[in-house]
């Protein structure tokens, strides 16, 4: 797996390199070899184990039907076969994958703007403006951080049936735009960086929203990233919530519900190739994002452990 | 006129409204009024068709159906909290283990490629849950890769049919020792319908790999946030340490591990509330089979509404379900208070 790195993460997260280390150099040779050795192969096996399902997952779904069951461990397809990916997925199969890639994508992108422009907005208030009220509004924000995604799928599925938007790609979007992470994640942000800009910004008379926009949110690119990859790669990922806005139109199915409904429908006799394919395909979008953005990533999840 | 707008403008306490208010009807128009009505809708014999406030009030009839009165309803939501219960229990010390002793290797000094490993162990958490079943599914069949690849270390040919195999593994471990039924009274009482033997079952063959999958896409997330932790430790106390006399295991167990709380509690938490709503990977690869032995509590909310049309029953189990959740997290704090360093 390619091992990408930004240039400012080998400064920020890396220690200096070993030779340095006293209490080391002070344990005897034997030990400090066998540590190496058994660090090394456990690591690399726990690598193993969490890289081979995927490479082995992009080698089924060249193989024929009969390959994939008969010889799942065949790192070799043959025949080789483009069948998955030709005729059913990108071909005129007998799903349509195009429309789901369409929907997940289209679905993800309205999520993640507005997660962007909301939780931005509460997150600079709460961290910055004094208004009556911000300590319970905060409280009412992260108390719902506590609510089980499966105690409001019902109740949610009455909200939407009674407002008209289930089986709409409005129903599936707005409901995941409104997040209380993101808000929570915004506020940490804002509140580490210095108020001398909008200060300044203040004495020249600019309106509140005026400082926001022009001062404060070039100043949480960084943060605003990080928001924006989370966001992504939730919406990419959600399933409960589309299965349950929109349960009767094919038209609206994410690649997410599609699949899912797929494995369903084959019952027994599973098309291995093409489910991995797929698979494959649902995973490609979020991976790549992953090692453009992966320091902003380990980032956000460091920041939630730490803070959190 | 101008002079007004800009007061306005400038002021934080119509701004600190104004840019809190979309959220705040997000928040209540898609979560607080939703959980209200819930509870609501628990009380009622709503079938998910008709208008929801024309369904009968029924009072607590679908929780005594759950809890007490006998039937299919008290039994499988006693199967569920048995399966969902070995769940928790299974994957949330397992999960938490690994991912602790991959993070203090990660984190050794003499480490190279360290961002490699990172990212490798990451991975897996990052992607779709549907499609990391759909990839187990295809590895857990019965001549899958998993069986062969077995098959290596083991003599003989392994065909375990893991996701169909409803035995639980307690029960075999007893089988293996000789005991095959149960002993009088664990057969003849039981909870909630369902007799001491077969709450002593232990997670199926086929939970077992559901538990597996689970534990495999966590790990990457929470080493990561131990691996933060680490790093958060002062260097200067590793430095008074060996000033000290201490070695390393009485540094790593006198002052890191205490230091280490605070993340611990964290990732308990994260961990016991995230495998209690156990749902996308039972929907894809069992739909709560073999017999029954892979029905979660969230999965049973979501059998009971959208596929029996039994929304109020639906809804109880899935407030029972966070009334678990409050009381195990409360439990798990009393056990490692993250307070007391």
């Amino acid at each position: 797996m390619a091992d990408v790195q930004t240039p400012s993460e080998t400064e920020t997260d890396e220690q200096p390199e070993p030779q340095a280390d006293p209490a080391d150099a002070r344990q005897p040779a034997w030990w400090r070899v066998s540590k190496r050795v058994l660090g090394y192969s456990l690591l690399l096996f726990f690598a193993f184990i969490f890289i081979f399902p995927f490479m082995l997952a992009i080698i089924t779904s060249f193989k024929t039907q009969p390959e994939a069951t008969q010889a799942p461990l065949d790192l070799i397809p043959s025949p080789a076969t483009m069948r998955a990916w030709a005729e059913e997925i990108f071909g005129s199969g007998q799903v349509n994958f195009p429309r789901w890639t369409f929907n997940s994508f289209f679905i993800t992108f309205i999520v993640t703007v507005g997660r962007i422009l909301l939780d931005s907005m509460a997150g600079y208030a709460l961290a910055r403006l004094k208004f009556p009220g911000r300590q319970i509004v905060f409280a009412v924000i992260v108390s719902t951080l506590a609510i089980p995604a499966i105690v409001l799928a019902i109740p949610r599925f009455i909200v939407l049936g009674t407002l008209g938007m289930l089986n709409s790609y409005s129903g599936m979007a707005v409901p995941l735009a409104v997040d209380a992470f993101g808000i929570f994640l915004m506020k940490q942000f804002f509140e580490s960086i210095p108020r001398e800009m909008e200060e300044a910004a203040k004495v020249d008379g600019a309106t509140v929203f005026q400082t926001f926009w022009r001062v404060v949110l070039p100043l949480a690119a960084p943060g605003l990233i990080a928001l924006t990859i989370l966001s992504f790669q939730g919406a990419w990922n959600e399933f409960l919530h589309y299965l349950i806005a929109a349960p009767a139109d094919q038209s609206l199915r994410t690649l997410t519900v599609g699949l899912a409904l797929l494995r369903g429908s084959q019952g027994q006799g599973l098309d291995f190739p093409v489910l991995m394919g797929a698979s494959i395909l649902t995973t490609v979008p979020v991976a790549i994002i992953f090692f453009v953005f992966q320091r902003y990533f380990i980032q956000g999840v460091a920041a939630t452990g730490v803070k959190g | 006129m101008n002079e007004l707008r800009r007061r306005i403008g400038q002021s934080e306490a119509l701004s600190g409204w104004a840019f809190t208010a979309p959220v705040l009807i997000g928040l209540a128009v898609f979560l607080l009024f939703p959980i209200f009505m819930a509870l609501y809708i628990s009380f009622t014999d709503w079938n998910g068709i008709s208008p929801p406030f024309q369904a009968e009030l029924i009072g607590l009839q679908n929780y005594k159906d759950l809890l007490v009165n006998p039937g299919i309803s008290r039994l499988d939501f006693a199967i569920s909290v048995r399966n969902n219960l070995y769940y928790v229990l299974g994957v949330v010390p397992l999960q938490t283990s690994i991912s602790f002793v991959l993070a203090v290797i990660v984190n050794q000094k003499f480490l190279r490629g360290k961002s490699f490993f990172r990212s490798a162990y990451y991975f897996p958490s990052i992607t779709s849950s549907v499609a990391i079943s759909l990839i187990f599914l295809f590895l857990f069949t019965q001549n899958g890769a998993v069986n062969k690849f077995l098959s290596v270390f083991i003599p003989g040919d392994l065909d375990v049919n893991w996701l169909f195999n409803a035995n639980g593994v307690i029960h075999n471990a007893l089988g293996v020792i000789g005991i095959e039924t149960a002993p009088g009274f664990l057969a003849t009482h039981g909870f909630l319908g369902q007799s001491w033997w077969e709450w002593l079952a232990g997670p199926s063959v086929a939970l077992l790999s559901i538990m597996i999958l689970a534990t495999w896409t966590t790990i990457g997330t929470l080493m990561l946030i131990f691996l933060a932790g680490l790093q958060n430790i002062p260097v200067e106390l590793e430095e008074a340490s060996q000033i000290d006399g201490a070695s390393r295991l009485q540094h790593f167990f006198r002052v890191t591990l205490p230091l280490m709380k605070p993340t611990l509690f964290f990732v308990l938490t994260v961990g016991i509330i995230g495998s209690w709503q156990v749902f996308d990977q039972v929907f894809v690869i069992s739909k709560g089979a073999p017999q029954k032995t892979t029905i979660t509590l969230a999965y049973l909310v979501y059998r009971e509404g959208f596929t029996n049309f039994s929304m109020g029953r639906a809804t109880a189990v899935a407030f029972i379900l966070f009334v678990i959740i409050v009381i195990f997290t409360l439990v798990q704090r009393r056990f490692v208070n993250p307070d007391e360093v």
